[in-house]
């Protein structure tokens, strides 16, 4: 594809993430009204170390005296100058914040990708080839099983039999930060971190992945483009790596680009079990301080990752898939 | 060409989900008789272990776990029953109109059904919950919330696959009222796709409820599997079957609603089995 028009797409993809974003400001917005107490208490943190003057500030900056559609306009001003308010419980600007722990959060949402992905699409990949054998019966129990267990409990599982009982790895954080390791030393450490979490995380999704791999490779298998590969001598293998694979992945490469938002769900969960340092154990420690607003910092931030990440997506499949023609 | 029930009922994985989901059922219905006294009444020293004088042990306060977990079946059950029914009405309304009506209103619909699906559901319910404080109905009404959308596009997909059809036409000539066109015609044949997917929602339910109570977002006064496995973590290490049995009965109910669910699909749709 020309390079031209391919940003063309982009831009119009971007144009359409506008409303979405706009629409989750909105929502913020509306869901800080209905947080018990006045708006300036909300904004501020229940922490109570909210001085007078800090709350007089808050009311002028937020425009809280004025009507709710002004307020609104305020809002999104600030949010528009990365400006998300401020932290009393952790005494950090929430942007700050939320830099500062997204790294730990992207790095497990990528491991859990890679490592869901990759098993998901070879499970799925070698049931289809072993279609109605027992080792098909075996992939496909499992894959519903992993289907159907809630993800904190798979991690508290793990956590009781490779770190408590066989002592394989940390029960949790992110890294030994006594030990001030520096460089790949760093590295292996954190690796070990991740090994657990990463696991809990990847479960679910590679079932997803492995069962809708299994069916749209068995549904590939029946189209005429295969009959047609088998007839021109082809045999079954490379029919099967050059043709039914590649068209087959594409549906999961969709499905993983829908599934973000429930990554990001995910790893919330995750990292209050494994105190794995990212923007989901802060959504649980918002929880107990009951601080609103850095809680709807990070829904915003998941928000604006999810649509990032989905923009993503559609531009690596059009690169993929030379059948979708840009503007067409 | 066997009828829906002979191929719904002879499916070993369908048999073994109702088996299961009849159980918990019973338990939730009779819980009180099954264990009379408070499922948050302190009844014995804590950590005493499973198949002592209680089946299931007592928990870290002294707890009686088998009375929690026949409640806590309840609340699960109850919670999630409540938030798809809702989901799924919310849905089939918001998916008719924008069926059956098309044009701006179906754009404006189905963009709000966009919108809902783009943003990280269960990051929104958790927010709600909080900010609605706790309890049953504000889980009730985060779970809906973040369920509806997919209800609302198999809906509108089957209205507009309708519309056309000769019977809806012929409503509409009668001088059938909308939505009685929308109630009576067109509704009753979208019915099986919508109990599929409703069933898995069920599913989804329990798993999203079970998180929320684990986080410490669960109704206050309702014990539930989700804050059984929550208040049990801090003791793994010494009592792991406080946080096993009932991470196990949430993993089998939910693993038997899809099991059930899926039969239903298969059973409905024949044609497609074979994929």
């Amino acid at each position: 594809m020309q390079s031209g028009r391919l940003l063309k797409y982009i831009a119009i993809r971007l144009l359409q993430a506008v409303p979405v974003i706009f629409g989750v400001i909105v929502l913020c917005f509306l869901m800080l009204q209905l947080a018990p107490g006045d708006l300036a208490t909300v904004l501020a943190g229940e922490s109570g170390g909210a001085s007078e003057a800090y709350i007089a500030e808050l009311q002028a900056r937020y425009g809280l005296d004025k009507p709710v559609l002004v307020q609104l306009g305020y809002y999104i001003k600030n949010i528009m100058m990365f400006d998300l308010g401020f932290s009393f419980r952790h005494s950090a600007n929430i942007s700050e914040l939320l830099a500062e722990r997204m790294l730990a959060t992207l790095l497990l949402m990528g491991s859990t990708l890679v490592l869901s992905l990759g098993l998901g699409v070879l499970a799925g990949l070698l049931a289809s080839l072993w279609v109605g054998t027992w080792k098909d019966h075996v992939i496909s129990i499992v894959a519903i099983i992993a289907y159907a267990t809630p993800l904190f409990w798979v991690g508290l599982m793990l956590i009781l039999a490779f770190s408590i009982k066989l002592d394989w790895f940390p029960t949790s954080g992110m890294e030994d930060v006594v030990q001030f390791y520096e460089g790949w030393d760093r590295v292996v450490d954190i690796a070990r971190h991740l090994v657990l979490p990463a696991i809990t995380l990847s479960l679910f999704y590679l079932a997803l992945y492995a069962r809708l791999m299994r069916a749209t490779m068995l549904e590939q298998r029946g189209l005429d483009y295969v009959t047609t590969a088998r007839a021109k001598g082809l045999n079954e293998r490379q029919i099967t790596v050059r043709h039914v694979l590649r068209n087959a992945l594409l549906p999961v490469v969709t499905m993983a680009g829908v599934q973000i938002g429930g990554l990001l769900g995910g790893s919330v969960v995750v990292e209050s079990v494994f105190a794995w340092p990212g923007i989901g154990q802060l959504a649980f420690e918002a929880l107990f301080s009951r601080d609103y607003n850095l809680l709807l910092g990070i829904f915003l931030i998941s928000a604006i990752l999810v649509v990032v990440i989905n923009l993503i997506v559609d531009v690596i499949y059009v690169l993929l898939d030379p059948r979708i023609r840009v503007g067409s | 060409m066997k009828t829906f029930w002979q191929r719904f009922l002879t499916n070993p994985r369908v048999v073994c989900g109702l088996i299961w989901l009849g159980l918990v059922t019973i338990l939730a219905i009779f819980a009180p008789l099954l264990a009379p006294s408070d499922p948050f009444a302190i009844v014995a020293e804590p950590f005493k272990t499973p198949f002592s004088e209680y089946v299931f042990g007592t928990d870290s306060l002294g707890r009686d776990m088998w009375a929690g977990l026949v409640h806590g079946a309840r609340t699960s059950l109850l919670i999630a029953l409540i938030a798809t029914v809702s989901a799924v009405a919310f849905g089939t309304m918001v998916g008719g109109i924008a069926g059956y009506y098309g044009g701006f209103i179906d754009d404006i619909l189905m963009r709000m059904t966009e919108f809902f699906q783009t943003i990280p559901s269960f990051i929104f319910a958790i927010v709600l919950v909080a900010i609605l404080t706790p309890s049953a109905t504000s889980i009730i009404i985060a779970i809906a919330i973040v369920s509806w959308p997919p209800i609302a596009r198999i809906v509108r997909g089957e209205v507009l696959s309708v519309k056309g059809r000769e019977f809806v036409q012929a409503a509409i000539i009668a001088g059938q009222s909308d939505s009685g066109i929308l109630l009576k015609q067109v509704l009753p044949n979208t019915l099986s796709p919508l109990i599929v997917t409703g069933s898995l929602l069920v599913a989804t339910a329990i798993l999203v409820e079970s998180a929320l109570s684990f986080l410490g977002l669960g109704a206050p006064n309702l014990m539930s599997w989700g804050f059984m496995v929550g208040s049990g973590r801090s003791f793994l290490r010494d009592a792991w079957w406080l946080v096993a049995i009932p991470g196990v009965a949430i993993l089998l109910t939910v693993l038997s609603i899809n099991l059930v669910g899926e039969g239903l699909n298969d059973a409905l749709n024949p044609r497609l089995r074979d994929l």
